[in-house]
């Protein structure tokens, strides 16, 4: 292909991904008077994470009890154990009032009753503070929201079917991006002003998990290459309760979280044993308390000590819960079990930690900036600001609050930013174009789709919510295998949707990105929150660190930090938890 | 695989080709258990015979994302919650009233989210 055939384009903000975040900064960048194109290598909003968001939004509105943000974010620290970025906690808890407030003006839909919106009790919190859509709709209700501001300001582009393959950096400084048209298989070169990662997480990594096929880490593998550093890679989110058996068609496996909101709910074991007070919480007949990282816990130790339930996982059960109660609270989705052939007040479903959400990510400032100039990044994306544990409610909160930041801030950036010339962009996009250029097929081509698979089973046996040196070593070497049987040129025809070269694109990234996380989880020589070591159990506080990763001409640069604190700390009014990991 | 094995073995006829180009049949045996949903099917195949076969979806089972539209048996359905019966043989095509992309994938975004090569270019 000629460089007169590479479609050119130029903005001033463009945007990777259409989730909440990524619609969030696009809104704010169109505010403070930036053209923006938005991007997503799916449809726009609809794929990613925050369309899978079941239940709940976590912020302080004090609709339902009394309440501020400062308590909110001292449970956000308590439950990050002690590695949450205080200026970014307090970004996503303090400005995460007006951002659900704005989703609120905009009709989203959050329930009501008796004249104010009513917020549900999370485990973690310290009151009731989580907003919802119901039924099972808060993720669909938001997204519809944000798209259809999206779709009514002038100033922002949007297509769908685009894949980012490589950002454009020139003197340092992130200027652009190179994307595959899917639709045709063309290659398209953007210049920006700025440009913002909005890319979600990295859960496409693990073999069982909750959130879409986008969420491979592409985003974190794009920043890296361009050089930033990323920040708590060691960190994933396994979701304590996703469902396990009977097979569901056609429902999120993270859907009991809503049923525990509402009702409760008995964990149990295989024996029919209550079993979260033994691992030092309280019972479930108090109601649902237990954290995310403790309930994978205590579960994977019952199933590692012979006591899992049939399929592998714990029983949850709403046996004790009358059917009309359950009616009352989930009305249509009781009828949609039915056709599953589930009756809950007959018998309990199984479930499983299931990889959820990444507390990893780009490390930014407060503003959303990287260590790159341009380079911005936000939501699920930015890494940080939940430590080593998030907590329920927060990735919403956390997706809009960071993305209308990220707007601004690209946006004040790209108005003084130097534009870069079209015939320099071709020539920083030339590596990448060429490796869209046919190569000649030596052997035969290995199933991508398999090897895929391979990688989803290696991080789960090996760098899943329990760790050891032996199986991190062990991911390390096999990561090399596959990063060998995949090898360096494209496969596929490269036409239009081609899948074995989507697939062998997204391969590479993922290879890349869960080496980042291995390394991170084999470094930290402790246990913390989702981070656990069979060798090295506890918790040890010289390890009151996080750690940033970035590749230096090839080579991984794994380093520690001092978690970033406040300068001023939050004075946190009494009568809500006490955090003392405060300085 | 003994007698009865091979009756609850599900057969999928797939129609593929890429844009307006040719279309063909491919057929693919699902073995018992590998498939509760259409997309499982799909998935399975990808992963186990064919990796060429494109589909497209992005939540895999929580019928979110709504990308997985297709014609199962004349029907339209969307392939995550379209139950597959052991021992059956479905016809399985791309939706009849969009333009195809490849196998299973047809052009599905609106027309104002779609990226245009021609009316884009501004140099």
């Amino acid at each position: 292909m000629t460089a007169e055939e590479i479609v050119n384009r130029e903005t001033d903000v463009l945007i990777i991904g259409a989730g909440g975040a990524g619609m969030s900064a696009a809104l704010a960048a169109s505010q403070a008077g930036s053209r923006v194109i938005m991007t997503d290598r799916s449809l726009i909003g609809r794929g990613g994470a925050t369309i899978m968001a079941q239940m709940t939004v976590a912020v302080a509105l004090g609709e339902q009890t009394p309440d501020d943000w400062r308590h909110h974010y001292a449970d956000t620290l308590k439950a990050g154990r002690g590695l949450c970025s205080e200026p970014l906690a307090r970004l996503l808890c303090e400005n995460g009032v007006d951002a659900i407030r704005l989703l609120d003006s905009w009709g989203v839909g959050w329930a009501r009753s008796d004249g104010h919106l009513t917020q549900a009790q999370a485990p973690g919190h310290d009151r009731p503070r989580c907003v919802y859509v119901d039924y099972l709709n808060t993720g669909p209700a938001v997204a519809k929201t944000l798209r259809t501001q999206v779709a009514h300001d002038d100033n922002i582009e949007r297509y769908g079917d685009l894949l980012v393959l490589e950002l454009l950096v020139e003197d340092g400084r992130v200027c652009g991006a190179v994307a595959l048209h899917l639709t045709t298989g063309q290659p398209v070169v953007i210049r920006a002003g700025a440009v913002i990662v909005a890319t979600g997480g990295l859960t496409r990594l693990y073999r069982r998990n909750s959130a879409s096929l986008n969420m491979g880490g592409d985003g974190y593998a794009l920043a890296l290459r361009a050089g930033a550093r990323l920040i708590d890679m060691e960190f994933v989110q396994f979701f304590p309760i996703g469902h396990l058996a009977p097979r569901l068609v056609g429902f999120d496996p993270i859907m009991w979280d809503p049923f525990r909101y509402k009702l409760g709910g008995r964990l149990l074991n295989g024996l029919g044993e209550e079993f979260v007070e033994k691992y030092g919480h309280a019972g479930e007949e108090k109601g649902y308390t237990i954290t995310r990282d403790a309930a994978t816990y205590a579960i994977l130790k019952e199933v590692e000590a012979g006591r899992g339930s049939p399929a592998g996982g714990a029983y949850l059960s709403f046996q004790h819960v009358p059917e009309e109660t359950l009616r009352k609270a989930f009305g249509p989705i009781i009828d949609k079990l039915a056709a599953n052939g589930i009756d809950l007040t007959k018998s309990p479903i199984e479930v499983a930690p299931i990889a959820h959400y990444h507390m990893g990510g780009i490390r930014v400032e407060v503003d959303m900036s990287t260590d790159v100039p341009g380079l911005y990044a936000a939501g699920e994306a930015v890494g940080g600001a939940n430590g080593a544990n998030r907590l329920s409610g927060n990735a919403i909160t956390e997706a809009v609050s960071f993305g209308l930041q990220a707007g601004r801030s690209a946006s004040a950036y790209a108005a003084d930013a130097q534009a870069l010339q079209a015939p320099r962009a071709l020539e920083l996009a030339g590596p990448t174009l060429a490796r869209l250029e046919p190569a000649p097929q030596g052997g035969e081509a290995p199933n991508v789709a398999a090897l895929i698979a391979r990688l989803q089973a290696l991080m789960q046996d090996c760098v899943g919510p329990f760790r050891n040196e032996d199986g991190l070593k062990q991911a390390l070497d096999q990561l090399q295998v596959l990063k060998a049987e995949l090898g360096d040129a494209l496969p596929g025809d490269g036409g239009p949707q081609d899948p074995v070269r989507l697939d062998a694109l997204d391969l590479h990234n993922m290879l890349l990105v869960a080496e980042a996380v291995t390394r991170s989880a084999l470094a930290r020589r402790e246990s913390r929150g989702a981070h656990q070591r069979d060798d090295f159990p506890g918790m040890d506080d010289a390890w009151t660190l996080n750690q940033t990763l970035a590749l230096r001409d090839g080579q991984w640069r794994l380093e520690t930090e001092p978690v970033r604190r406040l300068d001023t700390p939050v004075d946190i009014p009494a009568g809500g938890t006490e955090y003392e990991g405060q300085a | 695989m003994n007698t009865q094995d091979k009756d609850r073995t599900i057969i999928l006829e797939v129609q593929r080709g890429v844009g307006g180009g040719p279309s063909r049949t491919q057929e693919y045996e699902l073995p018992e258990g590998a498939a509760a949903s259409l997309l499982d099917g799909l998935r399975w195949v990808r992963e186990h015979l064919d990796d060429t076969l494109a589909v497209r979806y992005s939540c895999i089972n929580a019928n979110a994302c709504k990308e997985c539209m297709m014609i199962l048996d004349g029907k339209v359905v969307y392939a995550c919650v379209a139950r597959m019966q052991p021992g059956a043989r479905h016809q399985v095509a791309p939706l009849p009233n969009k333009a195809r992309v490849r196998d299973l994938i047809s052009e599905i975004a609106p027309v104002k989210e779609r990226f245009d090569q021609e009316e884009n270019a501004d140099d």
